[in-house]
């Protein structure tokens, strides 16, 4: 009987411990069902997010599009502004050019009419005039001709790089020189100073009247430029233009100042003479 | 103070006035007039110039001369020299070169050649 007693104890334990492994294989079935569940739902939210980013990415995309199209117009508003910028520095480097030019232009003409002014004795005045004519305008041979008051015709004054006698008086009027004093304008030819040819019979290359108003006071004809020199530029023709008043204004100033102290000295004479 | 000095060997005043004209336009710089060679060569002697430029046809002393003068006196060898005259022909240019002239110009003379030129020779920017 005992025996049987101890069977069926055996058997109960047994019986209790496919229980409870059962019960512990419920348990572990439920914690991974758990575990499975949490893992569905985190894979869901991914999912879900997942879904969400495509259109996040087009926007994203449409964003980044729109970014780029704007720098490129920015790039090209900035080379355009950069072409501007070169296209005014270019402008500004050609007008510099030009203003130096301007400035060289006027430094002559200033030199020229502050040392025409600068005396009143007319030898300084013709010498002058020819340190113009040489240093300035760059000339090899040339005449300066006075016309003496009451007077229709050119007496040669001062020359330059060939002997005064050589050069005739003119009468005005008649011949490129002469012509050019009646007419009041410079007068410029193709005349290349041709040595063969006898000074008195040469088209001088420029002749310049020198005028005050309409009274002839002198010309100045330039035969030959010195070698250095092709031909004239916009400079030179100012030069002639300034010659042609100041000069003359220089010469005719100085002829009356040297009169009025001819005649100042001839009545001190008197008033001496009366008075002693 | 002036960091350089130049000297004007001319006897004409209108060259002289546009030289003098140019020329100061360089920042620092003190000008010297003198109206011919035997002027300019007292000048040079008695003073410190770095740059001289001179005329080849004056009266007293001629430019050529002066230039073979200043360069045969050790103590000038540092001043530079340009000529400015009216004589272009080449073998005018030779000679002022070959007696010790580093530069030269031909008349009608334009005011920034003038500038560039001594810029160039007194090493200022």
């Amino acid at each position: 009987m005992s025996d049987g007693r101890g069977d069926n104890g055996d058997r109960g334990e047994a019986v209790l411990a496919i229980f409870q492994r059962g019960a512990d294989f419920t348990r572990e079935l439920l914690a991974e069902n758990e575990r499975l569940r949490t893992r569905i739902n985190g894979i869901e939210t991914r999912q879900q997010e997942a879904a969400q980013s495509p259109g996040d990415w087009d926007k994203l995309r449409h964003e980044l599009i729109h970014r780029i199209e704007n720098l490129e117009s920015e790039n090209r508003d900035i080379l355009e502004q950069l072409q501007q910028v070169e296209s005014e520095n270019q402008q500004f480097a050609e007008r510099y050019i030009e203003i130096e030019e301007e400035n060289n232009n006027l430094a002559n003409l200033y030199v020229a009419s502050y040392q025409l002014h600068s005396t009143l004795d007319p030898s300084e005045v013709l010498r002058i005039i020819v340190e113009i004519v040489i240093n300035l305008i760059g000339a090899e041979i040339f005449c300066v001709y006075v016309c003496p008051e009451n007077a229709n015709l050119l007496e040669p004054v001062a020359s330059e790089g060939a002997d005064l006698d050589q050069f005739p008086e003119i009468e005005i009027g008649h011949g490129p020189v002469g012509e050019a004093v009646a007419q009041g304008n410079v007068v410029c030819s193709d005349a290349d100073g041709d040595s063969g040819v006898a000074l008195s019979d040469q088209v001088p290359i420029v002749a310049i009247p020198l005028r005050v108003e309409d009274l002839p006071v002198g010309a100045i004809a330039v035969h030959r430029l010195l070698q250095q020199k092709a031909g004239f530029s916009a400079l030179d023709h100012e030069l002639f233009t300034l010659l042609a008043g100041h000069a003359a204004t220089a010469i005719f100033a100085s002829r009356l100042y040297a009169q009025s102290e001819r005649k100042l000295s001839t009545i001190q004479g008197f008033i001496d003479l009366l008075t002693k | 103070m002036a960091e350089h000095r130049i000297l004007i060997v001319e006897d004409s005043p209108t060259m002289r006035q546009l030289l003098l004209f140019a020329l100061k336009r360089l920042k620092n710089v003190e000008i010297v007039e003198a109206s011919d060679g035997m002027d300019g060569l007292r000048k040079v002697t008695s003073d410190h110039f770095d740059l001289a430029f001179v005329d080849i046809n004056m009266p007293v002393m001629d430019g050529l001369k002066l230039i073979s003068l200043i360069r045969g006196e050790q103590s000038l060898e540092a001043m530079s020299i340009c000529v400015i005259t009216t004589e272009g022909a080449s073998e005018d240019r030779e000679r002022a070169l070959t007696l010790g002239a580093n530069e030269y110009l031909t008349k009608p003379i334009q005011a920034n050649k003038v500038l560039a030129v001594a810029k160039s020779l007194l090493k200022i920017d």
